[in-house]
């Protein structure tokens, strides 16, 4: 929705001088509001650093080993700090190493509330251990990790494989915390040289020589008073000025930073959000990809900068392994990617268990991070969809949301009033276009005092929610979590009170502009203030709101109009933490406490559905995300697959970016375009700037129209399918949209595709989206696999680039060769005005003859699919010419109305008789059609019970 | 024929207000009762094929055009129809069939989803009546008050146009007076011009004399200032010694350039220094320079004597040309003002009031809404704009620009464009949506998209001429 610039500046004519200090060009990203790596005093400090020999010296002495973990100390013999290694093997083939501290000054941030609990550890044993080494089974098929005391390394090996090396490259750096100095006196009581040796020393390479010299050395490293020699500032450490905004860093530097060789591999994705391709690119030369929620305005393509989320999770992938990191930090992140080659740097213990090639690829990805302690997950894999159980079991699934969320959503900055949104509900019923939302963006509450309603725009939202209501239709208003600082605002009032507000560095409410003008930022980290926040969701809480109403929380990285990068000061305090420590996090305690309210509203009893635009690591389990504030451009709606996919890969599946664009008029073509991407990514939702001409589905001529009314009821008739697999994502973490590498992992072609992906694992889409386009070339992977075109039934075989000619009309689909995909057909102007009808079966037969697939059914809105096990799982299969319907969850309960209408076999052949065989043993004769051309057999109306028990015997 | 037979036992009798339920498959329209005949094999409307009449609403759809299915939801491009005795009949999708919200008014659409309907047709029924009698009143009203504002119109129009002519027949005498007082102005101030001219003239010649005065002595001091040897002759070498009079510009006078200066004489005396001169006074420098404030001097101290003389005479001339110098002007500004008033009327006339002039009433009429924050002034054929009710300087929303309805009727919509610009937007511009109304008012104001204005305006001049409502019976007999 909300880019600052445009709607700052229109908005608040009261604002005039801001807006030339603020907007003066427009068109695009202003780059200079964000920092590049060189103007962030740590990751400057920390880049210059560059690979070599590890200070680090792991203590193998001090290993202390449990049930559940080993501990070890590691010192740097530069600067004697200590620090504490922990090392857990967990459930499901994955390590966890903890780096913190020995004794800091005072406690360092470990992340909460974003793991779903203490992951489940499993028995790490010692198979060996020498003065330099100490080798850990991490258990089945000859997995090893192993220390290395001299310099410190981590490797993890399989029989003859490093998977994984940590601090190969020597990059291990924690900046300790420190006194701060009594700055004058110190620094002239050293001498120029030794201020340059001990500057030299803390962060550079140094050859083996002249590193063993130095620990011969280590007693003359201590002054007279045989105190450790402290380090010498740099410049940054204790304050740093961006524009005109300074951070006062009253506890100066506490950045860290850790390498991760990946042997073998070629392509690493996710740690997302950034506007870039799907592969992560080399960023030697350039800045490195950053993970720092921010409200950026008019985002560009195709750079590494920090846009409005960030999920911290890297994957690996090579036809031999798919592994992730998962990096647990919250503060300001950038992470480095290089490519190397494998072997070089191998010694030591390690050669004793690989074999190493020098010539195999390699890629190297350093993390640094302002502050916090590393705690990194390395998920093994091996397979892509082990990854995504692993990552699961950390941070949780995909919240399954209400059906009606699925389907279509009209938005628009500002629907203007109770008759704009009537009228609009109208028109959609006018064209027969079917929509289950519409939403409200900032200016239908009373002077963004979110919670209330404009008194002259929307005087009666109850009659206005109970008119969607009748139509069996919802609303969504946004929530954002600024509060306008105004003693006559109720809920300021509350929060004021209650001294919920994030609070400055001298200890008063933390004040910064947004929409509404003067704003406070309350603190989500505090779990009363999120407990506080979800009450005011109650019905007589949240005056006019109704059970058809949900949420949007928009500006919640948090965006601050005048602070520093658009954002919160550094130095702000939530409670006895900086904002520096819990930024990324705050956009999730958001949508959490928000996704709480709806769920307590209802009693527990209905499931929530939360938009949000900025996220982290377990957002997933809150609702949606959107891309944010993207333009009416070509390349922004290719980009939006990407982006999509990244997500879906580090866990949240329920993605979509604003289709036809946010900023700038769409022509009709790219519009168009839009809507049919749109209808076949996870979250459709349309969306406009205030400042852009109307733009609803009906406003572009009657051929557009058309286009896009088929579009959108190409979406309503998939919803079952999206419905079963966001209940798979649920249960599983498996994504919803898929690059084809994840079912494909061993086809090279697919590694680097991101014009095309999968839904599920069983269609195939390549939306069209060059201007003019007469044509696309989709690749249908799988050697032996066929491919249906979802349209023509038209079959095609796999591992080929096809050509496919496009029209105005055209979205190239394919349906897999040995799936069943369940549609409802029978489209209707909401998806709940469709929950009971009936089902038409897609088998795609494969070149065996056979095909399987789900149906996943429940009331579409409540918990009770999980609290009353109220739902109704089928298995589908077809083989040796007979379809039957198997209960995939026989202790679960639901009886729905819904039954069998079609069965389309595709890619089958002509039967003398059709019979279908109730549970009940009683047998019918179904009448078919049989489609000689196309071999497509159509059964006529079985007209059993979706969750029957049946078969249809071809003979 | 039987199907025009059938609708007009159905029109009878509603007319004579006995509802007649005629048997037929759900959904299906009077109009196309005879393809569905009960126990008869059943063509889909598109001839595609033909099936048993028991699978005419079976739930499953067997037509490609959905006509075997006009009760149920089974077809995605079927329709439905309600018959809604006492409304209106409809068709609706199929879609909306069982899907739990009430579309007919007589609840037909509804027979299996468990939405609780009620039949509202009598009701909206009345209600249209209703509403129909009052646009009907309104139209009779309105189109009544049109008759008189295309009258009055046309009388003003009429009005005007002779006023033009007049007008224009006054301006030709106007045109002719104007030129012969502009004869006799020119008259008058014949002496007053010579007067000047001659008092010019003597003006110039004494300027010129000074100047040549001045040349002489300049040219004096230069020889005795280049007669470095004081001999009376200024040679060659002495004429060098003055560099910035080199030709060539190359910053020394060479003893061929000084002599070509001297007309090929080796020296020259104070007379033929006379033809020297010219050849060099525009770069010579005096080696003591103040000839420029002596000439200034010397201009300024001569100047007033000059214009004293010419004033003199000038206010004695100037008694007889005044008045003809008044007259002109008093004719030549009613010439420009009737100018004006014929421009103007010109310009109403030009604008497009409508095919019968309708729209004339409106001109250089403004008319106000004021809503929550602001005031909207619309002014028609000139502007709209927008001023904040609490103080806030105006907005201009746009100005005339065109007629801007549809096809059919161009004069139910105007637009007006070119507005105060939007900031990153367009400039602001405002659709008026004309309807038929007594009253000429501003009914409301909306801003439908960013700077995009809407605003609602009942006129007469709109109003259309009642249909003849009471469609008698003979009609149809006529058929």
């Amino acid at each position: 929705m909300a880019a600052f610039c445009g709607r700052y500046c229109t908005a608040q004519t009261g604002w005039v001088p801001l807006i030339v200090l603020l907007c003066v060009s427009a068109r695009a990203v202003d780059r200079s509001n964000f920092k590049t790596c060189e103007q962030s005093a740590f990751c400057k400090r920390q880049r210059e650093l560059k690979p070599g020999r590890s200070p680090y010296r792991a203590l193998l002495d001090t290993l202390e080993l449990s049930d559940s973990r080993i501990t070890l100390q590691l010192i740097n013999d530069n600067n004697k700090v200590r620090l504490l290694l922990e090392l857990y093997r967990l459930q499901g083939n994955m390590t966890r190493v903890k780096i913190n501290e020995l004794k800091p000054l005072k406690p360092r941030y470990e992340v909460p509330d974003v793991l779903i609990s203490d992951p489940i550890t499993e028995t790490l044993s010692v198979v060996s251990q020498d003065e330099n080494s100490l080798v850990l089974s991490l258990g089945g098929k000859d997995q090893r990790l192993i220390v290395s005391a001299q310099p410190f390394r981590l490797d993890i090996v399989e029989g003859p494989q490093v998977l994984v090396s940590l601090n190969s490259r020597g990059l291990l750096a924690f900046e300790h915390l420190r006194a701060r100095k009594d700055t004058i006196s110190h620094k002239i009581s050293s001498t120029v040289g030794s201020m340059w040796d001990s500057l030299k020393s803390i962060f550079s390479s140094k050859s083996e020589l002249e590193q063993a010299t130095e620990q011969e050395n280590v007693e003359q490293r201590t002054d007279e008073d045989g105190q450790i020699k402290e380090e010498e500032d740099k410049p940054g450490m204790w304050e740093e000025t961006f524009k005109s905004h300074t951070d006062s860093k009253p506890n100066g530097p506490s950045s860290i930073s850790l390498d991760f060789s990946l042997p073998g591999v070629e392509h690493v994705y996710g740690i997302p959000e950034h506007a870039d391709t799907l592969k992560l690119k080399n960023t030697d030369g350039s800045d490195p990809y950053r993970l720092y929620n921010l409200d950026v305005f008019q985002y560009e393509l195709h750079n590494p900068m920090a846009l409005y989320g960030a999920v911290p999770v890297l994957i690996s992938h090579s036809t031999d392994r798919t592994m992730g990191i998962f990096w647990l930090n919250a503060a300001e992140t950038w992470v480095d990617i290089s490519s190397n080659t494998a072997g070089k740097m191998m010694f030591g213990k390690i050669l004793d268990f690989v074999q190493v090639s020098s010539e195999a690829p390699q890629t190297d990805v350093r993390w640094i991070s302002e502050s916090g302690i590393i705690d990194v997950f390395i998920m093994l894999g091996p397979k892509p969809a082990d990854v995504f159980t692993q990552y699961a079991s950390l941070t949780g699934t995909q919240s399954f949301p209400p059906l009606t969320a699925l389907a279509y959503h009209q938005c628009r900055w500002n629907y203007n009033d109770q008759e704009d949104v009537k009228s609009v509900d109208q028109g959609f019923d006018e064209h027969d276009i079917p929509y289950d939302f519409i939403w409200l963006d900032i200016e239908h509450a009373d002077g963004k005092r979110y919670f209330t309603w404009d008194p002259s725009k929307f005087p009666q939202p109850k009659e206005m929610l109970q008119g969607l209501m009748d139509k069996r239709r919802k609303l969504v208003a946004i929530v954002d979590p600024h509060i306008r600082v105004d003693n006559g605002y109720k809920i300021h009032n509350e929060i004021l009170s209650k001294n919920f507000y994030v609070k400055n560095k001298d200890g008063g409410d933390y004040e910064g502009w947004c929409w509404p003008g003067n704003s406070g930022y309350p603190d989500f980290t505090n779990p009363e203030m999120r407990a506080w926040w979800a009450s005011k969701f109650a019905y007589e809480q949240y005056e006019g709101s109704m059970e058809n109403q949900y949420v949007w929380n928009d500006m919640n990285e948090p965006s601050v109009f005048n602070g520093p990068e658009v954002t919160m000061h550094k130095d702000a305090l939530h409670g006895g933490w900086e904002h520096r420590d819990v930024h990324n996090l705050y956009g999730l305690y958001v949508q959490k406490a928000t996704a709480d309210g709806l769920v307590e509203r209802s009693g527990g009893v209905e499931r929530p559905f939360v938009l949000t635009r900025a996220f982290f690591a377990g957002s997933q389990r809150y609702g949606a995300v959107w891309t944010g504030d993207n333009a009416a451009e070509w390349g922004h709606l290719k980009i939006s697959i990407p982006m999509c996919l990244s997500l879906g890969l580090a866990g949240i599946s329920f993605c979509g970016a604003d289709v036809g664009g946010f900023f700038k008029h769409p022509s009709a073509e790219l519009l168009v375009r839009w809507y049919q991407a749109g209808a076949y990514q996870p979250f459709f939702r349309a969306h406009a700037h205030i400042d852009t001409p109307r733009r609803e589905p009906w406003l572009f001529g009657p051929e557009n129209t058309a286009l896009i009314r088929e579009a959108i009821r190409q979406r309503y008739a998939l919803l079952p399918y999206w419905y079963q697999l966001f209940y798979n994502a649920h249960r599983t973490g498996y994504p919803v949209v898929r690059p084809l590498w994840v079912e494909y992992p061993n086809d090279v072609a697919t590694f680097s595709i991101e014009d095309e992906y999968l839904i599920g694992k069983d269609l195939l889409v390549h939306p069209v989206t060059d201007e003019g386009a007469t044509a696309v070339t989709a690749y249908l992977p799988g050697k032996g696999e066929v491919w249906y075109d979802v349209h023509t039934f038209q079959k095609h075989d796999g591992e080929q680039s096809l050509y496919i000619p496009v029209t105005m009309s055209s979205i190239p689909v394919f349906q897999r060769g040995g799936s069943i995909i369940c549609r409802k057909d029978r489209v209707r102007r909401s998806s709940s005005c469709m929950e009971n009808d009936p089902y038409t079966l897609y088998a795609a037969l494969n070149s065996q003859g056979s095909a399987e697939g789900e149906l996943y059914i429940d009331d579409f809105h409540t918990f009770n699919f999980e609290k009353a096990k109220q739902f109704v799982h089928r298995h589908l299969s077809f083989s040796a010419n007979t379809l039957s319907s198997r209960n995939l969850a026989p202790d679960s309960q639901f009886s729905t109305a819904s039954w069998i209408e079609k069965i389309v076999i595709i890619g089958g052949s002509q039967p003398s008789s059709a019979t279908l065989k109730n549970a009940d043993d009683t047998e019918s004769a179904l009448e078919f059609e049989f489609d000689s051309t196309l071999a497509v057999l159509t059964l006529r109306k079985p007209g059993v019970n979706a969750a029957a028990d049946w078969t249809v015997i071809l003979r | 024929m039987t199907c025009v037979h059938l609708l007009l036992t159905l029109v009878f009798a509603v007319s004579l207000g006995t509802p007649v339920e005629i048997q037929r498959p759900r959904g299906v329209p009077l109009t196309s009762i005879q393809f569905y005949v009960e126990n008869k094999p059943f063509t889909c409307l598109d001839g595609s094929r033909t099936i048993s009449f028991d699978r005419v609403n079976d739930d499953y759809c067997d037509c490609k055009d959905g006509s075997d299915e006009p009760g149920t939801a089974a077809c995605p491009n079927g329709s439905f129809h309600c018959t809604n005795a006492g409304y209106r009949p409809m068709f609706i999708p199929s879609s909306r069939i069982n899907d739990g919200i009430c579309d007919c008014c007589d609840t037909t659409d509804e027979y299996n989803s468990g939405a609780k309907c009620e039949n509202t047709c009598k009701e909206l029924g009345r209600k249209e009546r209703e509403v129909l009698q009052k646009m009907a009143e309104i139209t009779k009203e309105g189109f009544l008050l049109k008759q008189h504002l295309i009258e009055e119109a046309k009388k003003g129009q009429q009005e005007k146009q002779s006023k033009v002519t007049d007008m224009q027949g006054n301006k030709k005498q106007l045109d002719e007076k104007v030129e012969v007082l502009r004869t006799v102005k020119e008259t008058a101030e014949q002496p007053e011009k010579e007067a000047k001219e001659r008092h010019l003239k003597a003006w110039e010649e004494q300027k010129a004399a000074i100047r040549l005065e001045k040349d002489k002595a300049k040219m004096a001091e230069a020889f005795l200032e280049l007669d470095d040897n004081a001999d009376g002759f200024v040679s060659v070498s002495e004429l060098q010694s003055h560099a910035e009079l080199d030709a060539d510009a190359d910053g020394t006078l060479t003893e061929t350039e000084a002599q070509g200066l001297m007309g090929g004489a080796e020296q020259v005396d104070t007379s033929t220094f006379e033809s020297v001169w010219p050849n060099i006074k525009d770069k010579y420098h005096s080696e003591v320079s103040r000839e420029e404030a002596d000439m200034s001097c010397l201009v300024s101290s001569e100047v007033p004597f000059g214009q004293k003389v010419f004033f003199l005479e000038k206010t004695v001339v100037k008694l007889s040309a005044q008045k003809a110098r008044d007259d002109f002007e008093e004719a030549e500004k009613a010439l420009r003002e009737m100018d004006d008033q014929i421009r103007n009327i010109e310009k109403e006339l030009s604008f497009d009031f409508g095919p019968d002039a309708e729209f004339t009433y409106l001109y250089s009429q403004c008319y106000e809404l004021t809503t929550g924050e602001y005031i909207y002034r619309l002014c028609p054929f000139n502007r709209v704009s927008q001023k904040p009710k609490y103080g806030g300087s105006e907005t201009n929303l746009g100005t005339w620009g065109s007629w801007s309805g549809p096809e059919n009727n161009k004069y139910l919509l105007m637009k007006y464009d070119h507005g105060t610009g939007c900031w990153q937007g367009p400039n602001r511009s405002t659709t008026v949506k004309l309807t038929c109304g007594k009253e000429t008012v501003v009914t409301s104001t909306s801003e439908p998209s960013r700077c995009e204005y809407l605003i609602e305006f009942t006129t007469p001049a709109v109003c259309q001429e009642p249909a003849n409502t009471d469609l008698s019976p003979h009609d149809h007999e006529e058929l």
